[in-house]
Order: structure tokens, then sequence, then C-alpha cells
């Protein structure tokens, strides 16, 4: 019987390694394993057999039925992996095709800027203020210790509104301007809040000036604190704080000059460290000096306007460009192109919805 | 302001360099905004002496100089007429760059002749405009010594005066400010009284009226008889023209001289071409001066002048008259120092136009003790340069009173200004500036000088402490902070800037355009809203305030277009005016596509932009700025500057929050912008207000475990019917078994209809508590249709 066995072995397993195709191994495995396969009909042979041949004899069987059973998967998941082979062989595709386009969008370098210095701002614990374009010669001028006629106001190059024809006695009504500044927002501020008060403001402002280095229309952001210790110590620390994380140098050097402002006294302007070496901009410990900002300690007119005791209260104001600061950082040459709408423009100096700045997470990508 | 070297040292007695003077005017607060020094790079050329010049063999106009430099003997060609045996001469040699043209000079040869140098003209060391020959220096002049040795560099110093800083108005000022910061001491003035001899014939006669007396509280006049005016001396001269004033005569250069050295402006009639008394009064009406400048001003009852009994001889403050200017030929000088209200010349040299250096004086504020000091010296200089005698001094009104007291608690210093110092510094640093300092303690009394009106209360003697101690040892101290930062934006910021992102997540560009517009765009865009002008646009396009960001983005596109980029995406946050007054600005949002959608692509995925691309970036931006979108409705009715059946707008209950559309072509033709074009704008700030919610936690989620299933319905409507309506029916048929509708497929054919269209939705059911049964699915079908049916007049199609 086992020469049997053997012998249908040396068949079974010559039919399926004989196999053609996946087709021809389905039969070798009908006749071998089928219900009326050799194997299976040998089975159902044991139970005419003597307990002892029976066992020997199905252990055998058993053997067989296993390695045909494995040969026969054997052989089938070669020819599948030859059918993949072959299908994969004649699936191509051109993967050097461009992508279906998807618009980029941008935000533009202001929003950015204003929200960098929002994220530094913020971790000191100021909050964010704003206020009208279309400001009164009160908030923008008169509360801020500029005297009517005072020669300071003319070099504001101011846009008035050309009265108002709706009705109101153009006599009597207030002439309206453009906010020159980003200041009155520190009168309304210091009008509805009680101190300590930290707030920065930026927003846009207007003077009447357009040249290669003014536009008619820019960007400020103002910063205002106020209680009853913080003094110039407080101001130049906080203003080096911001310019060594905005720009990125961690030792940035600053230098800080006396200057004039109507409403601040001691009034300030800081420089940072540069190099203009070889016509270019760097912003660093280089020996040259760029100014930055002004600043100063809020005057006591100002408080006063404000109707704050100027014997108790004290603290800072401090302003700078928007456009300037973000020019210096991104190296953009040109001011008036901000506003040009160049979609070129938009795209190459522009930045990713996503790169949200935060002091934390990083400020730039 | 510009002065030279040798001015400040005039006054201040220092050794100094130029670049610790340079440094030390800046830490102080007076910017040095441009420094020429004439002498610098020049320490290679040498002094050098023409031993021989013989004329040149080959060339008529040529020299041949034999050059002797202390060392060698050289051969150098020279073209200049004034190269002679004999001359000393400035000398460059080989390897020296030319300051003129920035070139390095080489050895070379001329017309045959090896050249080993070049004599230099002043133009070629950039010392003068241009130049006749080469330089002549002195016979005594060492032979192979640096140029800079023998030739008196004056430098120039320009600094940006801040307003308020009156006191530095004059050289003398300036050495006073840096004598108190160390670096050097200030020279006693030389302001002696000249002793008049005679009575001054002409008297000074005030006739301001009552009440405007302070608008030239003082002036001093003076006769001087027996000058002879001529041109100024050298040095008065050079002074002069090195900071770019041009010398007239010595009268003249002597008043010029003073208004810069002092800051005291003055003027001097001449004396036979004035008429009775002289003093001020204001112009009358329509009253005309020729003035120095060659400009005749018509003046008006507002303005100061200083006049005789013929008329006004000049405006006071400002400029003198020609009539009465003095001349090679004046023989009597008649010296006005008078004192004048800064607010009163501002106004009246703004209304004329002029810019003088006395303006520039006056409306910052003149010492007011200065008017007798002033004519004393300058009386001094006059009968020093011109000859003469002086008749003693003739006086109407009389010096302000300036003195005033402040109350000082040293301990303000370290309080305001950050910075610790001994109270003996802090009052030797107030003595320098020359304020008187009592009392002790903490309670100081300080007078400022006469000089310094800025001065005013205590805040500005830190400020001057500070200044002069230096604004740079102030030692920076962070900012006490909590130790969390708290959250800093407002939920309108919050909005705003996440509408901004998700803008730009969905591909558009932002942009920031101006607030202005033409006042003809703002017509067109306005609606209802009032035109917004302005009094002094920058240009007459640029007239009117925003009553939309619609044009400034569509002229964008234009010129976008106009660069060959026709695929336009721009979005803009930012403010429209609905009135000319504060606090009428709202926050828009303000998106604008032209072009395609993208570019040509080979998956052919490109289309033009539509209406319903602006809905979309309307939609976008409202649920980024927190509406509930599902809640919105949408009608037409946009602006008249839509297309109006393709525009709509999308309203949350009666209020409009924005409106869409493709823009009316009337209207970009107008604006000259070629279409079509869409645009939508988001009010933000009619959005409500987020409520402030007990914590951050959402509402439970309750996903439903039984199978959904999708049924198909399609209903024959009007086509005036909106999708939306029939949609919003199929949702309110079952608003618990309905979980979701989708709208896919819009056709219109005859064959649905004449006037009708066919909208096919499907409909997802599910249920939270089992699964659906036929019964439920075609009782649910069931309400659809006739939801449809009651609210749109829709069949269900066959």
């Amino acid at each position: 019987m086992s020469a049997h066995i053997d012998q249908l072995r040396a068949e079974l397993l010559g039919a399926v390694q004989g196999a053609k195709d996946a087709a021809a191994l389905e039969e070798v495995r009908v006749t071998a394993l089928g219900k009326k396969g050799r194997i299976t009909d040998l089975m159902k042979t044991l139970g005419g057999m003597a307990p002892d041949e029976r066992k020997a004899f199905g252990q055998n069987l058993n053997v067989l039925k296993d390695e045909v059973a494995a040969a026969l998967d054997t052989r089938k998941r070669a020819f599948e992996s030859a059918a993949l082979d072959a299908r994969l062989a004649s699936e191509r595709m051109d993967v050097t095709l461009p992508v279906r386009p998807e618009a980029r969008g941008t935000l533009h370098p202001i929003s950015q800027t204003m929200d960098e210095v929002a994220a530094i701002f913020g971790q000191m614990g100021f909050e964010i203020a704003d206020g009208p374009d279309i400001e009164d010669d009160f908030h923008n001028f008169t509360a801020l210790n500029f005297p009517p006629g005072h020669p300071a106001r003319e070099m504001h190059d101011t846009f008035f509104l050309a009265p108002d024809k709706s009705g109101a006695d153009p006599t009597t009504a207030e002439r309206y301007l453009l906010r020159t500044h980003t200041s009155p927002v520190q009168i309304r501020t210091m009008m509805t809040q009680k101190p300590p008060i930290r707030v920065i403001i930026p927003g846009r402002t207007y003077r009447c000036d357009y040249d290669m280095t003014h536009t008619p229309m820019f960007h400020q952001v103002e910063l205002l604190v106020i209680d009853t210790e913080t003094n110039m110590s407080h101001l130049r620390g906080c203003l080096q704080e911001f310019v060594r994380t905005y720009f990125g140098v961690d030792d940035l050097t600053t230098r800080f000059r006396p200057s004039f402002f109507p409403f601040t006294e001691p009034s300030a302007e800081m420089d940072i460290g540069c190099s203009r070496k070889g016509g270019e901009l760097k912003i660093g410990n280089y020996g040259d000096w760029l100014e930055i900002l002004g600043c100063g300690m809020v005057h006591p007119n100002v408080l006063r306007a404000c109707g704050l005791d100027p014997e108790v209260y004290q603290g800072f104001a401090a302003g700078m460009g928007i456009e300037r600061i973000a020019m210096l950082k991104y190296g953009i040459p040109d001011l008036r192109t901000f506003f040009e709408s160049d979609l070129r423009w938009l795209r190459h100096y522009g930045f990713a919805a996503l790169d949200i700045p935060s002091v934390t997470g990083g400020l730039t990508r | 302001m510009k002065f030279t070297l040798s001015w400040l040292k005039e006054h201040l007695d220092t050794i100094a360099t130029l670049d610790e003077i340079s440094a030390k005017l800046t830490a102080t607060g007076l910017e040095v905004e441009g420094l020429v020094n004439p002498g610098a790079g020049l320490d290679a050329f040498i002094v050098a002496h023409i031993a021989e010049a013989q004329q040149h063999p080959n060339a008529d106009r040529l020299r041949l100089c034999t050059v002797d430099t202390g060392t060698e003997k050289l051969q150098v060609v020279c073209g200049a007429p004034n190269a002679r045996t004999g001359l000393k001469v400035v000398l460059a040699r080989p390897g020296v760059t030319i300051p003129s043209t920035g070139d390095v000079l080489k050895k070379g040869s001329i017309r045959g002749v090896e050249s080993q140098g070049m004599l230099c003209s002043a133009s070629e060391l950039k010392l003068s405009e241009e130049s006749d020959g080469i330089i002549e220096l002195p016979a005594d002049a060492p032979v192979g010594v640096p140029v800079t040795q023998v030739l008196n560099f004056d430098p120039v110093i320009e600094i940006n005066l801040t307003p308020n800083r009156v006191d530095a108005l004059g050289v003398r000022g300036i050495a006073r400010d840096l004598a108190a910061a160390g670096l050097g001491t200030l020279k006693p003035m030389k302001d002696a009284a000249v002793p008049g001899t005679f009575e001054s014939p002409r008297k000074v006669k005030m006739a301001l009226p009552a009440g405007d007396e302070a608008k030239c509280p003082q002036f001093i006049g003076r006769t001087i008889r027996g000058v002879k005016n001529a041109e100024s001396p050298k040095w008065l001269k050079d002074r002069l023209a090195a900071i770019g004033l041009r010398p007239v005569s010595a009268l003249v250069d002597i008043t010029q001289y003073l208004t810069i050295d002092l800051g005291r402006p003055l003027h001097a009639f001449d004396d036979a071409k004035l008429k009775g008394d002289v003093g001020p009064r204001f112009a009358k009406d329509g009253e005309t001066l020729a003035a120095l400048n060659g400009k005749t001003y018509t003046l008006d009852t507002d303005m100061v002048v200083i006049a005789d009994e013929a008329g006004a001889q000049g405006i006071a403050g400002i400029m003198g008259g020609a009539p009465t200017s003095v001349t090679d030929t004046t023989t009597t000088v008649f010296l006005e120092s008078a004192l004048f209200s800064p607010l009163n010349i501002a106004a009246t040299g703004r209304k004329l136009q002029i810019n003088s250096d006395a303006r520039y004086c006056f409306e910052r504020g003149v010492d007011p003790a200065s008017a007798i000091a002033g004519a004393e010296i300058a009386t001094r200089m006059i009968i020093d340069i011109c000859g003469g005698e002086a008749s003693h001094i003739v006086e109407g009104g009389k010096a302000p009173e300036w003195k005033r007291t402040i109350a000082f608690n040293p301990a303000r210093v370290k309080s305001l200004g950050g910075v610790e110092l001994p109270a003996g510094e802090i009052k030797s640093i107030l003595e320098r500036l020359g304020f008187a300092v009592t009392g002790s303690g903490d309670t100081w009394t300080v007078t400022p000088p006469s000089w310094r009106a800025d001065v005013e209360g205590w805040q500005d003697l830190v400020e001057e402490v500070l200044r002069i101690h230096g604004y740079d040892n102030i030692p920076p101290v962070p900012l006490p902070r909590a130790p969390m930062p708290k959250v800093v934006l407002t939920a309108q910021q919050r909005q705003v800037a996440f509408t901004r992102r998700s803008l730009a997540a969905r591909g558009l560009n932002e942009t920031t355009t101006w607030a202005f517009l033409p006042r003809a765009q703002a017509e067109l865009f306005r609606g209802d809203l009032p035109l917004v002008t302005l009094a002094n646009p920058i240009s007459s396009d640029l007239d009117a305030m925003r009553p939309s960001l619609i044009p400034n983005l569509a002229a964008a596109a234009g010129r976008n277009a106009a660069r060959g980029m026709a695929d336009v995406a721009l979005f803009e946050v930012g403010p429209r005016f609905e009135a000319g007054a504060p606090g009428k600005q709202v926050m828009v949002a303000a998106c604008l596509r032209a072009g395609s959608t993208t570019g040509r692509h080979w998956a052919g995925t490109r289309r033009a932009a539509d209406a319903l691309d602006a809905k979309a970036d309307a939609l976008a931006a409202l649920e980024a700025a927190g509406a509930s979108v599902t809640s919105l409705q949408t009608y037409t009715g946009a602006p008249g500057w839509y297309h109006p059946g393709r525009s709509g707008v999308l309203k949350l209950g009666n209020q409009i929050l924005a409106a869409f559309g493709e823009l009316h072509p009337a209207v970009l033709n107008t604006l000259d912008v070629k279409g079509p074009i869409v645009a939508c704008e988001v009010f933000l700030d009619r959005l409500p207000q987020p409520k402030k919610k007990a914590g951050a936690a959402r509402a439970l989620l309750k996903a439903s475990n039984f199978q959904p299933v999708e049924r198909d319905f399609a209903f024959v409507v009007d086509t005036g019917v909106g999708a939306e309506a029939v949609v919003r029916a199929v949702r309110g048929a079952d608003k618990e078994l309905i979980t979701d509708v989708g709208l896919f497929d819009v056709y219109e054919d005859p064959n649905v209809g004449e006037g009708k269209k066919s909208l096919a939705v499907a409909v997802t059911l599910q249920s939270k508590d089992a699964t659906l049964t036929d019964e439920q699915i075609e009782g649910v079908a069931k309400r659809v249709i006739a939801a449809v049916e009651k609210t749109c007049g829709g069949k269900l199609r066959a």
C-alpha cells in the first residue's frame, strides 16, 4: 500500500508542477482532493480496513494529503504572483505629470507682521486695542499735547475730510480728519479703561505724502503702558525684548537717543545694531545703527487730558511702522509695492495661511 | 541746522575729535544727520615743490615739471596754466585714489613723456565745484607732509533739530550742551555792551493794539552811523559759505551770522531809506511788501509788520523789505533786535509760504532775554568790520517775564527715568545746563534759564538729566509680567484673524488696497451711503473714502490682467466708510475672482469663476467668522454694482450678512476692467457676537449605529423656484429621520416642460433607534413629496 501511496505522491506532485496555469492547477486539485478525487477516494477506503492497517495507512494518506495541498497552495500563489506581475507590468502612468492644480492662497505681509507683533507683546501681557480711521482733532492732536497752531501739527501732513453735505451745519460741525498716527487710540483707551493699562494698537494711518519712501496710507503699531511704576528702564527692556524676538537676534544691541514727540516726556528714539556694508542692510551687532522706533514716557498733559493724575500715574508709549519692520525683516525693498496688489509680489512675499506666528511655536518659518 | 567745527570751537574749548563730538551730539539729542569732512581721504596727498617747470616737448599746453617731495624728484606732466617753477603744490602719487573720479592714479605716459604723479586742483580733491589750475600752497608749507596738515579743512556738521530744542537754535547753545555733557568748556560770551555816543534820531513806535502786545513784546533799535559796507572778511564768508549761505555784504552777513551763531535773528535797515519812527503793527488788509527774496507779498490784518511812517518795511520775524535793505552805499544803519510770538510767526510764514532762517528761529522760540544782548553783539561786529559809531539803544516794550520755578524731587530721576544717580550729580547736570537749583532733600526748586522755554514740568527736568547723563545708560529692565500670558485677542479680533487665514487657505491672495478711491467710483458703489470726500486728497483719483472694497480689488484684477495674469483670486479684510465721522466704519471681508479657477491643465479642470464661487467664498468667510451657515437663506436683491440676474444676498433673519455675485458689466466698463468678475462682500460687524460660553465643551456626539438609507427623488418645478427652497422643503419633511439632503442634478429641457426644470435630490435617512422599516421609509418619501408640492409646487418626475 505504501508503494501505492508513493506512486500516487509522485504522480500528483508531478501534475501540480506540470500545471500550465491556474485553471490546469484547479483541475489537478479536483483530481486529487475534490469530492471524487483520488486522495478523497482512498480516504473513503479507510473504513473497510483493519484497525492497525487503517492507522498506518491513514497516517500515510494524511501526510500525502497535506503534502499535495501545500504543493497546490504554493503553485497557486506562484500563479497569482505571476498574474499580478503581468498586470502591474501592463499598468503604467507618467508620474512626472504635473498634479492637478490647487490654488495656494497667501496672507499679506502687513497682516503677518501684525500677528507677529501681537504674538510677542501678547507674551508680555499686552491686549489689542483699536479705534476709528476717521478721527477728530481732539483725539488726534489736542489731547496728545499738540497745541493748536504748533509747528509739530504741520509736520503731520494731515488729510482732512470735506465738510459733510448731509445736513450738518458746516460752521459748527467739527472738521474730521484721517488719523495721522495710531496714538488717538491711546486717548480712547485711557478715557475708557482704568489703569493698569497694557495695550498695543495696530492699524491704518494716513499722511498726505507720496514718494519713494512714503505712501498716503500706511500702518503703525503703538504701545501704551499706564500704571504707577513703569519707568524708562521698563520701556527700554520691553522694546529690547521685542526687537530681539522679532528679528530673531538674541543679543541684538539697542541704542537709546533723546528725541522729541509732543505726547511723551522724556522722549526717545531707539536704534538697533546693523550693518550697511556693500549696500546690503543686515540686522545684528555690526557696529552701525538703524533707527527703528520712537517712544517715551506719556506726557503729563496727555495724562491730564484723559483725566489721569500725572503725580500718580505714569507709563510709556511707543510706535513703529509695520511696513518698515516688515521690510527690514523680510528684505522687501520698496514700500509702495505693499499696496499695488501685484499677484507676483503677493505670492512671493506673502505667507501661508497656516503660518500662524507664536513665540513658543516659532515666529517665522 | 548746519555749522562747522571751527565755528563750534569759537564757543567750546575742547580737545575732542570730530567723531567724539558727533557721537556726543547724537547722544544728547542733537542727532547728527550729516558730517562732511573735506579733509577725509586726503592723507595720502603730500606737499611738494616744483623744482623746475618747462614746456612739454610734444604739447603746447602741457608742462613738464620736476617735482621735489623732499625724498625724491619725480617727473610729472601737468596741464594747469599756473604750474610754475618754485610753486608749492599738492601731489598725488601712483596708487592714490582721486576723490573727484574715484579712480586709482597710475603711472602713465602723456604725449610720449612719462608722468610719475599728478598735481591736483581743488575740484579734483572735491574741495570746490570748479577750479582753474592747481592748488597753490603757501610758500612756507613743509615739503613731504600730508596736505591735511597744511590746508585748513573745516568739517561741516548738520544736525536734525527737534522742534523743542529752542536752546540749540544757535551754535552757542550747541556748545553749551556739549560742555554740559563733559566735552569741554563753554567759552565766556563776548557780549559786553557797546556804549552809545549819541541819541538815536530814530525812535521805536509800538503800534500793536492793546491785547496783542504779546505778538511783539519787545523791540530794540539802534542807529549806527559812519559805517562802510563792503565785502565781509574771509573768515565770515567762509563760515557762511561752508553751511550753504551766500555771503552778500558785511552788514547782511553779520545778521545772517548771528542768526546761526546765537539763534538770534536781527535786521539791518538802511537808515537813509526809513521815514520816521519804526516799530511793529498789524499789516493793513491788502498791504503789499516787496521782500528781500525778490517777491512781493500781499499781507492781511493777522500779520505783524515792521513799519515806518511810509508803510510796512519788513514782515516781522520772517523777512525784511527790499526798498529799505542795506546796500554798498549804506552809511547809516538802523538795527532791529525784537521778539515775536511763535504762533503768529508760524501762521504768517505758512500763509505766505516763506521759509527763512529768521522764521525758523522765531516760530520755535527765540530766547526772550536775548534782544538787548543780541543788539550789543551785532553792534560790536558792525563797528569792528564796518567801522562807525553807535547811538544809545532805543527800546519799545520790554522782555516778557520768563522766570518760573519748578518743584522737583530728584528721586523722580529713578522713578520715572529708571536711572539711579546721586543727588549731587543731578544738581550738577542741571546747573551745567544753566538751571538754578535751590532747596534740599526731596524738595528742590529749579529755575530754568531764559533759553529753555520748552522746560515746563519736572518730567522735562528728568529728561534733561537723562539726556546729559546719557540715554544709553538707562538700564533695560523687562516689564514685570504674569506667570502665564492671558488671551489677548477679543472675540471680534479672533473673528477677523480666523476669517483672514481661512480665505487664504481657500487659495485667495490677501491684498491691502487704499482706503481711498476716485469720487466717481465712490458714487457707483455707495448705494444709500453718503459720499465721503477728502478736502485735500493726495491726487484727484484718490479723493473719496471707499464705501466698498470692491472697486479697488477690481482695479487690482485689471492691473494684474494687464500684466498677463488674468486668473485672479484676491481678498481684503478692512474697513468701508459708511459716513465721514469717527465710528462709522465697518469691517468687511471682500473677495474677488476673475478669469478661471485654475490655469489650463492636462486634466481639464479649468472653468471660469462664476457667481457660485463668490457665494462659496462668502459662506467660507461667514463660517470662519462664526456664523451658523445652515441658518442662512439666499435671496436676490444684491446692490446695484452686481449683475441683477447673477447675484444674491445671504441673510440671517432680516439681516444681510453678505452680498455676492457677478459684477455688473456696465460697472466694470466704467472701471475700465474686463469681466466677467465675481465678488462678494461679507459684513463681519453684522454677525451675531459669539456668546460667552460656560466652557469649551461641545454637544455630545450621538452617532447612530444603524444603517443609513439613501433615496433619490426628482422634482419638476418652475424655473423660478430656487434649489435652496426645494432642499429646505425636503429637509423639513422629517427632521428626525432625514439626516442629509444633497442636490445632485439640475436639468432644464423642453421635454421637462416649458418654464420648468428638474431637480434631483439624494435623501439620506437614518434612525437613531432601530433599522428603518420599509413602511417608515415609504412614509418619509410621501411626506417629502407632499412637502415639495406644498411649498414649491413641485411634482415628482415620472
